[in-house]
Parts: C-alpha cells; structure tokens; sequence
C-alpha cells in the first residue's frame, strides 16, 4: 500500500553500492609505499596479536635481534611487519622496548599529562539541569596562559514548557592546573533565548542577556580526554522588573589538542 | 707627586673602562687570555661531515572513524521509514570510543490519521524527525570472522549509549540512546557496520505524557583515518 518500506530497502541498496565501488578502488590509492619505521627487537619475543586488542590472539612472534616495520597505528597498538613480510599488532608497552636505529628505546609519541598542561584548544560536550530544563552543551576554549583560558559555550535547552538556546563567553580561572583534579572559576555573559512549547498556549519568543559566574572541576582521564563538572549561575537581565536567577549543573567530557 | 696622581688617573680609567664599554671581564686580565689561546695547535683540517637531519617516517594513526548509515526507524506511532545519517567517532582505546550521530528520517501519519480521512496531527515541516546525539561506546567479543578457509576479517561486538536531541513534530525533544552493534574491518580502514538503537523520548504531542521509544536499524560503512 505505501512505498515506504522499498525506500528503506532501496536507501540501504544504494549506500551498498556506492561505498563497494569505493572500497574496490581505495587499495590501489593507499598502494604508494611510504618509508616505514624500523625497529630491532630487543626482548626475548616481540608478541603479535591479530588485531589492535587484547582480545584478539597471538599467531605470531618476533625473536629478539631481529626487526619490524610499524606500518600503522591505532590507539596503543601498532601494526608491524616483519621480514618475512608477516603482520600483526603489538601493544605500545612491548613497542617502545625495541630499539631503533640508534641502538636506542623507541620513542612513541604517548599523549599524557604533560602534553595535556601545555596544550591550548580544548573541545567538549557536557549535559545537565539548567533550571529544569535538560541541557546539551558544546565549548571550545583556549587557553591564554595555564591558569586563563576563554571558552565559548553553546547549549540547547529542552525543557517541559520551553525550549531554548544558551550562547555565552567566560573566562575561565583554572587555580591549580597540575593537579590531577583541578578546581576552575569562571564569569560571563551570553544570550540566552526561549520559545514555549507548541501543544502550550501561544507565549512570546524571548531572547535576553546573561551574565553568570560559577566553578567547577577538571580532571585528566586518559590520553586527549578529561572529564569536567561544573556549576553556573546565572543572572537573566529581563525586559520586566524583576531579573531572574537561574542555576545549572553539568557533567560532560572534554578532548584537548 | 706626578707619579701618585698617573697612578691615581690609571687606577680610574681601568676601574670605569668596564663599566663604560659594558664588558664585563678587565680588559688586562683577557689579554692575557689570549695569548694562551693563540699557542694552541691550529686546526688545519675542517670536518666536511654534515649534520644528518634524520627525519623519523611518521607512524600512521587511525583512531578517527567517519561514516555513513542507512536503514529503518520505527517512529512510535509515526509508523516505519528509512533512516539515514552520518557518525563520527575517537577510538579513546581498544574498548572505548565516543560517537556524535546526525540522522534523519521522515514519518508517515498515524492510524487515526489514516482512519478519519481528514485530521492532520503534524504538517509536512513537523513530520519531518531529526536528531543528534554523543554516545560511548565499548567494543565487546573481539575476533575474526572467516570467509573462506584463506580469509579472515576482524570483528567486534560493541554496546553504545548516549544523549542527544531529536527535533520532531516541532518541538525539540531531549533524547536518550542505547543499543548494540557489530562492527566488521575489510581492512584497517574500512569497515561495515551494522546497528540497532533505541531512541527514547518523553512527549506529549498524541495528547497525553508518555516515553516514546524509536527504534532503529542500520547498516553503515565507515572510514578510519
């Protein structure tokens, strides 16, 4: 009766096609070699897992004195092949006991807390309770020195009654930054707009200005990530006698680079 | 008289000479610095061996991975329709990885919209069903699937949940999302996903409160990089 449930079949049909044809042509455009890094091994045995996991089993390994190529990498593990032209994926912590052309420990690049106190960008998202509403939030920062950044906040806000948007710009006081749980203070100001719910009776769009203060906590996770909490209150400067106070909660994580 | 006022003039002139010319050692004392110098064998051969820059091969990371979905959503009494969408994903390690999702789909009317002929709950703008959302994900059961007796393909379970917001019947819609897929590599760079997810709201829109549950099935290629 509908032709609904071919639009689906014919959607899924068409993405098939157009990415096979793609696969059928990528290998031939990754087939350049690049020069690869080489390394000796330098341990009893370099293990080889099938693939970039624990869970997946070894089916090979390397004796000691003789070398692999790392051909790619993802996460903490690294695609290796040997001589004999064998391949398999090594966990970091075996990788950086080889040694490279030097005769030296391989250097692997590790994203760790020192690179997490020197970078400047920061992105994330975070949700939470912003006056009852449900809160989406994204930010991007950049950090002027360790202890100021300036961070630019959008949210949207799903609420019972209202819905919204929050856009705002703070300036962000990070107290203590080498500890691994560090507490920030921030101010700002921002716009914040409101539109009643369409099954509620007909209410005005309203758009006004916020400025807000609040703190909140960073703490350093792993690798690019951290995790963040924090509590805002704001200050909404209406049209009417009256301002409105209003406070949020958020908890979300954050990816620096 | 004469000698005591040179000696007088000299020790002036060698005491201020430092701080005039802003050198910092006396200028006695490096002369005779220099002599030394000068008695020490000349090199006669310049080393022509140049500094070797050695630039180390970049080691290529894959912990990105973008790509695209298509398939069915079942919109809670909007009836089933095709569903697609984009994901992009950080692989944090080789059990996490966070995702945001963009997805859309369009509904069809309801039975008693179909019943009654004639009443229209939503317009054609409002039947249209949006929605993003940030979920992590953990990759369960990795293994290798084989096809063949020569050819064998990396795989994993993983189970997802998220937050987002879904834009439906016009009106914004706080969004929760959790489900389960299956992720199969080609390569190290290609990969087939195939995916099933529950996207649940609170709405009133059909008159009284209620938790509406969306659920969707989707096949999907995605791209590491």
């Amino acid at each position: 009766m509908s032709p609904r449930p071919n639009s689906c079949i014919s959607a899924v049909i068409a993405l098939v096609v157009v990415l096979a044809g793609t696969l059928a042509t990528a290998p031939a455009a990754f087939a350049d070699e690049k020069p690869l890094r080489t390394v000796e091994v330098a341990d009893p045995y370099l293990e080889m897992h099938t693939g970039p996991g624990k869970g997946y089993p070894i089916t090979n390994v390397v004796e000691r004195g003789e070398s692999v190529q790392i051909v790619r990498r993802k996460t903490d593990w690294f695609k290796v092949r040997t001589d004999r032209g064998r391949e398999g994926w090594v966990n970091i912590v075996q990788l950086e006991l080889t040694l490279d052309e030097f005769g030296e420990r391989t250097a692997i690049e590790r994203i760790g807390r020192d690179e997490f106190l020197q970078t400047r960008w920061e992105t994330g998202i975070m949700t939470g309770d912003f006056a009852g509403s449900d809160a989406l939030a994204v930010y991007g920062g950049y950090s002027i020195s360790r202890n100021l950044s300036v961070e630019v906040w959008g949210s949207q806000l799903v609420g019972n009654f209202s819905n919204g948007w929050l856009g705002t710009v703070n300036v962000v006081h990070e107290t203590f930054p080498e500890w691994r749980v560090s507490p920030y203070f921030t101010i700002g100001t921002g716009v914040v707009s409101t539109s009643p719910k369409s099954t509620l009776v007909a209410q005005e769009d309203r758009t006004d200005q916020v400025a807000l203060v609040g703190g909140g906590f960073r703490a350093y996770v792993t690798r690019r990530f951290v995790l963040r909490a924090e509590y805002k209150s704001y200050v909404v400067l209406t049209s009417r006698d009256e301002n409105e106070e209003v406070e949020e909660w958020k908890v979300g994580f954050g990816f620096f680079f | 008289m004469e000698s005591r006022l040179r000696f007088l003039f000299l020790s002036v002139a060698v005491l201020a000479m430092p701080a005039l010319t802003g050198c910092s050692s006396l200028p006695f004392f490096g002369q005779g610095e220099d002599t030394e110098v000068a008695d020490a064998p000349e090199q006669v051969i310049e080393p022509e061996v140049e500094r070797r820059e050695i630039v180390q091969p970049k080691i290529d990371t894959e912990d990105f991975e973008i790509g695209v979905y298509a398939g069915g959503m079942s919109v809670e009494d909007f009836g089933v329709n095709a569903v697609y969408g984009a994901t992009i994903a950080y692989h944090l390690n080789e059990a996490l990885f966070v995702e945001g999702a963009i997805g859309r789909t369009d509904t069809e009317e309801t039975s008693f919209e179909l019943l009654s002929g004639a009443a229209q709950i939503l317009n054609d703008d409002e039947r249209e069903f949006t929605y993003y959302n940030a979920s992590i994900g953990w990759n369960i059961f990795p293994g290798e699937a084989f096809f063949g007796p020569g050819r064998a393909f990396n795989q994993s379970f993983y189970v997802i949940a998220g937050l987002g917001s879904t834009r439906f019947g016009g009106d914004d819609l706080f969004t929760i999302n959790l489900g389960a897929g299956y992720r199969l590599l080609f390569n190290d760079v290609f990969a087939l996903r195939v995916d099933f997810r529950d996207h649940a709201f609170d709405t009133d829109l059909l008159g009284e409160s209620k938790t509406a549950h969306n659920l969707t099935g989707h096949v999907g290629f995605t791209f590491f990089f």
